[in-house]
């Protein structure tokens, strides 16, 4: 068997066995309607909220997946129109923070005045959780939706930030000297020798702050409420529906892969060797 | 060689001192002080000296990528201040930029000297000079770290050419390839070069490379408070080739004054330059090593020499100490050059040259 196919089936075989053990340890609960009205009022009924069986979260995910946009008001909407709200979120807020962390980050990383004249607030801001903002969020923008991309806005500006400053203040001096025996200008330079030359770390930054996005976004959409994945993790605790508490856990694990691997496949356009 | 010399030289260095803080906090360290020299169009000139000279910081300051602490550096009638497309450079460890083929790297350099040119213009002339170098037929559209050392020179040979500048600097192009592959760009150099008026200042570590190439080589005395010594007149007619110019009357007297310079005087000069200031517009006095030789040579220039020198003792070319602690005589006797067992390396060691 060739090394390429060794480790897919190896996964598979530890996904079926923990699967299987999950499964196995579940005790089935009798059907209510299976009980005497007699047993019913005696509490016959499973007295303890158990974790559910994963083959109770594979029928709960097809039913889901099979209509993920339908729209029933607002405490019951598809799964694929809570994703779509938190994926708007997250890129919106990104965008913004994209916005400004990659110019101020080209300005920090080539002047070493810009860079000890900021050192000290981003060092200061960087540390706090995202989720702190959100009270002053809240009371300035006066507006939930806003709020919550504010919120992701300052957390995935942090590391492109630095990781732009980083990149650009280690461009290979031979590559600048290149751009100024052919006298390019400031500009010119930027764009054609440091912007590529730093691409790979700044693509970085921007990995880790999507990275980093994905994870507040849920936590934001909790406090804030109304729609989004993490709105509805939190609808279903309250209904007490743990089937789909799982099922929506797993959505989210494969969307926040998903924008990794995206940009792990723009990383691989713009790396070099040098 | 050169039949400009009656126009005012292209380059002229006046007083070129460098000092740097030194590293104990007070006081200057000074590289190199009073440098001198001139460089007439189309000409050829290398400049030697040891570690430490200040070699390639005055490449760097030609190439206006570093300051000097005094003095100047007057090009065509004008001080040069800052980098300029005049002056295009070829770095020793190639800087070539490596996210972009070697032809888009060309075509960097196209592009920035002729902003007005079409794209077809533009790579048109690109594939010139690569093809002068050799690097066509697919390997242009390699990024350079898919290219070899050698490949990556040539690229960076073909760019600094393609943009045409009145003086080309090359910061010893060839240290860092092997002996053969050396041999070999050496020649293209000189082929890409004699098709062109190009003037060409170069550093190199290796007195064949630059006997083979230069017009005139210029000695630097060990530092720091280094000076630019001397002038030595390569006079071995041109085309030159690397298997012929051992035979030259004129090449051994050359090479045992270079290496002599470098072994014994650059040192004595130093001791002697460290206690007194480096006087002020002085140029280097220029010699002729091979003149007596000169003299004596019948008009024929290509007498037919021994041929069992070519089977000499052969040594890698790039072992500068073995060659700088081997004992040469110069002693201004005018026998030349058939007592001295010297190796026959480059014809040795490349036999492809010779095309």
């Amino acid at each position: 068997m060739s090394d390429a196919l060794k480790a897919p089936i190896l996964s598979l075989i530890l996904l079926f066995a923990v699967l299987g053990i999950w499964e196995g340890i579940t005790p089935t609960v009798k059907d209510a309607a299976e009980m005497t009205e007699y047993e019913l009022l005696m509490g016959g009924a499973s007295q303890e909220a158990r974790v559910p069986p994963p083959s109770a979260i594979a029928a709960k995910a097809v039913e889901e997946l099979s209509d993920p946009f339908y729209d029933n008001g607002p405490n019951d909407k598809g799964i694929g129109i809570q994703v779509a709200y938190s994926v708007y979120r997250v890129l919106s807020g990104y965008f913004f923070a994209a916005l400004v962390a990659i110019p101020l980050g080209f300005l920090i990383g080539m002047s070493p005045l810009a860079y000890k004249a900021l050192d000290p607030f981003i060092q200061v801001l960087r540390p706090i959780s995202p989720l702190a903002w959100m009270p002053l969020a809240l009371f300035v923008i006066k507006d939930s939706e806003a709020s919550a991309i504010f919120v992701i806005f300052i957390c995935s500006i942090w590391p492109m930030l630095i990781n732009t400053a980083f990149g650009v203040a280690n461009v290979r001096q031979d590559w600048v000297n290149v751009a100024r025996t052919h006298e390019l200008s400031n500009l010119k330079t930027a764009a054609t020798v440091i912007l590529p030359a730093a691409a790979p770390t700044i693509l970085t930054g921007m990995r880790i702050s999507i990275g980093i996005a994905w994870l507040v976004i849920v936590a934001a959409e909790m406090l804030v409420g109304g729609t989004g994945v993490g709105y509805y993790v939190w609808n279903e605790w309250n209904n007490l529906d743990l089937t789909s508490v799982i099922f929506s856990i797993l959505v989210i694990g494969v969307v926040g892969m998903l924008l990794d691997t995206i940009f792990a496949q723009v990383q691989k356009v713009v790396a070099y060797h040098e | 060689m050169n039949d400009s010399s009656d126009q005012s030289p292209l380059l002229r260095i006046q007083n070129l001192t460098r000092q740097y803080p030194s590293p104990d906090g007070d006081g200057q360290l000074t590289v190199f002080e009073n440098a001198n020299f001139e460089i007439k169009r189309g000409e050829f000139v290398c400049i030697i000296g040891h570690s430490g000279c200040g070699k390639s910081t005055i490449m760097n300051i030609l190439a206006g990528l570093d300051k000097a602490s005094d003095g100047a550096v007057i090009m065509d009638n004008q001080e040069i201040s800052g980098p300029s497309l005049d002056r295009g450079v070829v770095f020793q460890n190639y800087s070539l930029l490596p996210w972009m083929s070697a032809l888009n790297n060309v075509i960097f350099g196209v592009k920035a000297r002729y902003p007005d040119w079409t794209r077809k213009q533009v790579r048109a002339h690109a594939y010139k000079h690569l093809k002068q170098v050799g690097l066509v037929d697919g390997a242009e559209h390699r990024k350079p770290a898919q290219l070899s050392g050698g490949m990556r020179q040539r690229v960076s040979i073909a760019r600094a050419f393609a943009i045409q500048p009145k003086l080309l600097l090359l910061d010893e192009p060839f240290g860092a390839l092997d002996a053969l592959t050396r041999g070999t760009i050496q020649d293209q150099l000189i082929e890409v070069w004699s098709g062109s008026d190009q003037t060409v200042f170069m550093i190199t570590h290796d007195v064949d490379e630059a006997m083979l190439l230069a017009d005139r080589i210029l000695l630097m005395s060990n530092g720091p408070m280094a000076t630019v010594a001397e002038s030595v007149v390569i006079d071995i007619p041109r085309p030159r080739n690397r298997g012929d110019i051992i035979h030259h009357p004129a090449y051994y007297e050359t090479r045992n004054h270079l290496v002599e310079f470098l072994t014994s005087r650059s040192k004595k000069l130093a001791l002697q330059n460290a206690g007194n200031p480096t006087p002020k517009n002085q140029l280097p006095t220029t010699v002729y090593p091979a003149k007596s030789v000169r003299s004596e040579l019948s008009t024929e220039p290509d007498a037919d020499p021994d041929p069992d020198q070519t089977t000499a003792e052969i040594s890698p070319l790039s072992d500068n100490q073995q060659r700088e602690s081997s004992v040469f005589s110069t002693s201004g006797t005018n026998n030349s050059t058939v007592q001295t067992p010297i190796r026959a390396t480059l014809k040795a060691s490349n036999p492809g040259a010779a095309s």
